[in-house]
């Protein structure tokens, strides 16, 4: 497989939120705005690309009875990094997030690439994979997030499109999440089938 | 008092899975029957309610003393790993029965973020050590509850006509989304 099919794979054909639904509980979690999406999105990206290119590195060394042990720490150790890196640079961000953030380690999606591929592929391929997979969950996030703000608060990253007293607040606040995504997955697969 | 209020906001108000968007793969992925979705919550009970206690005493007995807080997501999570595991095998020796009802199900909970969701929740909200156990079986009861409310759906809408698209993962989430509307219900009680 070249490196562009394994992009667009990751990225579209088989996107995390939208085909293989894996990592739902951030996505309905903070996607209240988009930029909260956005922020989820590239902390996962980061944590997805890192543990990525670790494990590709020392898998090899890793005997296969403590094998998804192993590759938990390793993906914790990443996740108090970006932790303790918002904490200190994007406190606002950070709050938001909430609990969120340390739930990265329980993303089925980190440890599913790192156990799927980067344990069996070389360090490039690892890169690339982590790097669509995180990218194509960073868009699904981003995008949920938009139509919720859009239609909840009637603003879009952050920005006043029209009067908060016409948007539906229902969109904003736990419910909507579920059906703001259900409808998204079943647009998404028309789209993909068109 | 108290533990009434812990345990009807864990249970209602702020239920883990549908107000908190805890625990959503076993929530989306094992609840299209309803007997599995009894098995699922009672296995989730077990570990949630051990994993809580352990980590409660880890936090304030080894990691706070010696001002390690940061060791808290690498601690926790290795900590419902290892005891996912030993209860696994003390389940298969010590009573086989309840292993073969629960025994599939475990594998799963480590990755369920609902266990180190409520584990850490439980830290940032300073309980006492039975106010923790307290709110760990509400919420997990509240997982429970929400699972075989969804699975009963769910069996009636594998009966019902839906459009092409719809069918699957959108009308699950759409139902659900539906439930979380009638949780909400719930809201301003505590």
């Amino acid at each position: 497989m070249t490196n562009k099919e394994i992009f667009l794979r990751g990225f579209f054909k088989e996107n995390a939120v939208f085909t293989l639904l894996l990592g739902m509980c951030p996505a309905l979690g903070v996607t209240s705005s988009a930029i909260n999406g956005l922020g989820m999105g590239l902390a996962t990206t980061f944590v997805l690309i890192m543990s990525n290119i670790v494990i590709s590195l020392v898998s090899s060394q890793i005997p296969d009875k403590v094998k998804i042990p192993s590759f938990i720490v390793i993906i914790a150790s990443f996740v108090t990094m970006v932790d303790l890196i918002m904490a200190g640079y994007a406190p606002a961000l950070h709050e938001q997030l909430g609990v969120f953030i340390p739930l990265i380690v329980v993303n089925c999606l980190v440890l599913g690439r790192a156990e799927a591929f980067a344990s069996k592929n070389k360090l490039v391929p690892s890169i690339i994979d982590g790097a669509s997979m995180g990218l194509g969950f960073s868009m699904a996030l981003t995008m949920l997030g938009a139509v919720r703000e859009f239609f909840g608060a009637g603003k879009m990253f952050g920005i006043t499109l029209y009067s908060e007293n016409y948007g539906m607040l229902i969109f904003v606040l736990a419910p909507g999440a579920f059906i703001a995504l259900g409808y998204l997955i079943a647009f998404i697969d028309k789209l993909r089938k068109a | 008092m108290e533990f009434i209020v812990i345990i009807i906001s864990a249970i209602f108000v702020n239920n883990v899975v549908l107000m908190q968007f805890l625990g959503i793969c076993p929530f989306l992925g094992v609840s299209k029957k309803v007997e599995t979705a009894v098995g699922m919550t009672g296995a989730v009970t077990f570990v949630m309610v051990l994993a809580t206690i352990v980590t409660y005493l880890i936090q304030n007995y080894i990691l706070n003393p010696y001002n390690i807080g940061f060791m808290q997501t690498i601690t926790f999570i290795l900590v419902i790993a290892s005891l996912v595991q030993l209860v696994e095998i003390m389940l298969k020796k010590v009573s086989p029965a309840l292993y073969q009802a629960l025994g599939v199900f475990l594998p799963l909970i480590t990755t369920n973020c609902a266990i180190l969701g409520v584990a850490i929740m439980t830290i940032q909200k300073d309980y006492s050590l039975v106010e923790a156990v307290v709110f760990s079986a509400a919420s997990a009861v509240g997982f429970g509850l929400a699972l075989v409310l969804f699975a009963g759906l769910r069996e009636h809408l594998d009966l019902v006509e839906l459009p092409k698209g719809m069918k699957g993962a959108p009308a699950a989430l759409i139902v659900a989304g539906l439930l979380a509307m009638a949780f909400m219900g719930f809201s301003g009680i505590v």
